[in-house]
């Protein structure tokens, strides 16, 4: 049986390195995946990435299991991100929400080897399309869905990274579906002829 | 429990709310309960909710990025590079309050470098003062009692040295020229 986070951040303070290697495996790809959509920008989410897992490794002796390991990964995470892009925004070099992927950007997403280049193209546009149109979300609202549709964490624990209240989250998450269910109607609409209520409730349902 | 409504005539923007809760299977009884009754009557939230559960699907499609290879050696590098925690090594999750200590130490130094020769004057001044005040008024009942001023006089009965001679005079005051 896999060991608990909180087990392993716990080993990490007794000073086994290997724990804190199992760390990393485990939520290098979330973390940098996570920032990367915060962010939007390759380089500085992997950077970015790498001061989480140190901040983490330098808290081990302090690091008390009150709160879920991954609640204070996320919330060390989002503070970073939301300095960067403060930081960035004052240094006036924020990229145009409306600009294309950068070629970085796209050289890390990697396609399937056995798919045709047209049929790669048009998903790369696909996903350009659904990206700019998450990456166009204000910021606390598109940290809330890359935490609830990405990293499916529940109510409670994206309400503690975003220290608000449950019920201010659920509104915060409803206006950026929204707003994504407006963007990426191209792709989310449906026919003129509205199907059975019952059809496709649960289809979609995240867990 | 109740959920985000409890009334029984839930309009469509009050239902909002819940529509995530519902489809991602995270709403309580009452909101789900209200949520499939409200939809069942009002074609647009129905309609919404479909768009939704399509919205979930499509944004799986989006890649997830992939760290570089070289990700995992670079956090080891920089842990390696972390300095040991000393006596001091408290101070390092604290930069902070390291720097404001530092400050405050630096200005106190500084304040008492350039404070204590000051004080050092004012306590000099405050003894001669005091010395002098001591003597004045030592002297006040000499000179207020005129048998012991009378007394005085004897003093200018004191032979008057006889003047020394000039050449002297000058052999002392050209020595320094005669060398």
């Amino acid at each position: 049986m896999a060991r608990s986070d909180v087990q392993l951040m716990l080993e990490t303070k007794d000073g086994n390195s290997a724990s804190f290697d199992l760390l990393l495996q485990r939520y290098r790809t979330p973390l940098v995946n996570f920032l990367y959509r915060i962010v939007r920008d390759s380089g500085a989410a992997e950077d970015l990435a790498q001061e989480v897992f140190l901040r983490v490794y330098r808290a081990r002796d302090r690091y008390a299991p009150s709160a879920k390991f991954t609640t204070w990964l996320f919330r060390i995470a989002t503070n970073l991100a939301l300095n960067k892009i403060r930081d960035t925004r004052h240094q006036k070099m924020e990229l145009s929400l409306d600009a294309p992927a950068k070629e970085d950007e796209q050289v890390m997403e990697l396609p399937a080897p056995e798919k045709r280049v047209d049929q790669m193209m048009l998903e790369r546009d696909r996903a350009d399309f659904i990206r700019s149109a998450v990456e166009a979300l204000p910021e606390k609202q598109r940290i809330a869905v890359m935490l609830h549709k990405y990293e499916e964490m529940d109510y409670q624990e994206i309400a503690k990274v975003l220290q608000c209240s449950e019920s201010a989250l659920k509104s915060l998450l409803f206006r950026a579906y929204e707003t994504l269910r407006v963007q990426l109607a191209p792709l989310v609409g449906l026919p003129a002829q509205n199907s059975d209520v019952t059809v496709g409730f649960r289809k979609g349902r995240l867990s | 429990m109740k959920g985000l409504f409890s009334s029984e005539n839930v309009n469509c923007q009050g239902i909002s709310a819940a529509l995530i809760p519902y489809l991602d299977g995270r709403a309580t009884v009452n909101e789900q309960t209200l949520v499939e009754s409200h939809v069942a009557e009002c074609p647009a939230c129905r309609t919404r909710l479909q768009e939704f559960s399509r919205l979930f699907g499509v944004l799986d499609e989006l890649p997830p990025m992939q760290p570089s290879p070289s990700f995992d050696v670079r956090v080891r590098q920089r842990i390696s590079a972390e300095p040991a925690a000393g006596w001091f090594g408290w101070l390092l999750p604290a930069p902070r309050l390291a720097f404001s200590l530092a400050v405050l130490l630096g200005l106190f130094t500084w304040m008492g470098k350039f404070q204590s020769p000051g004080m050092d004057n004012t306590g000099a001044t405050a003894t001669t003062q005091s010395e002098q005040d001591f003597r004045a008024i030592r002297d006040l009942g000499v000179l207020e009692n005129y048998d012991v001023l009378k007394g005085f006089d004897a003093l200018s009965e004191l032979p008057v040295p006889p003047p020394r001679p000039a050449t002297e005079d000058q052999d002392n005051g050209d020595g320094g020229g005669q060398l």
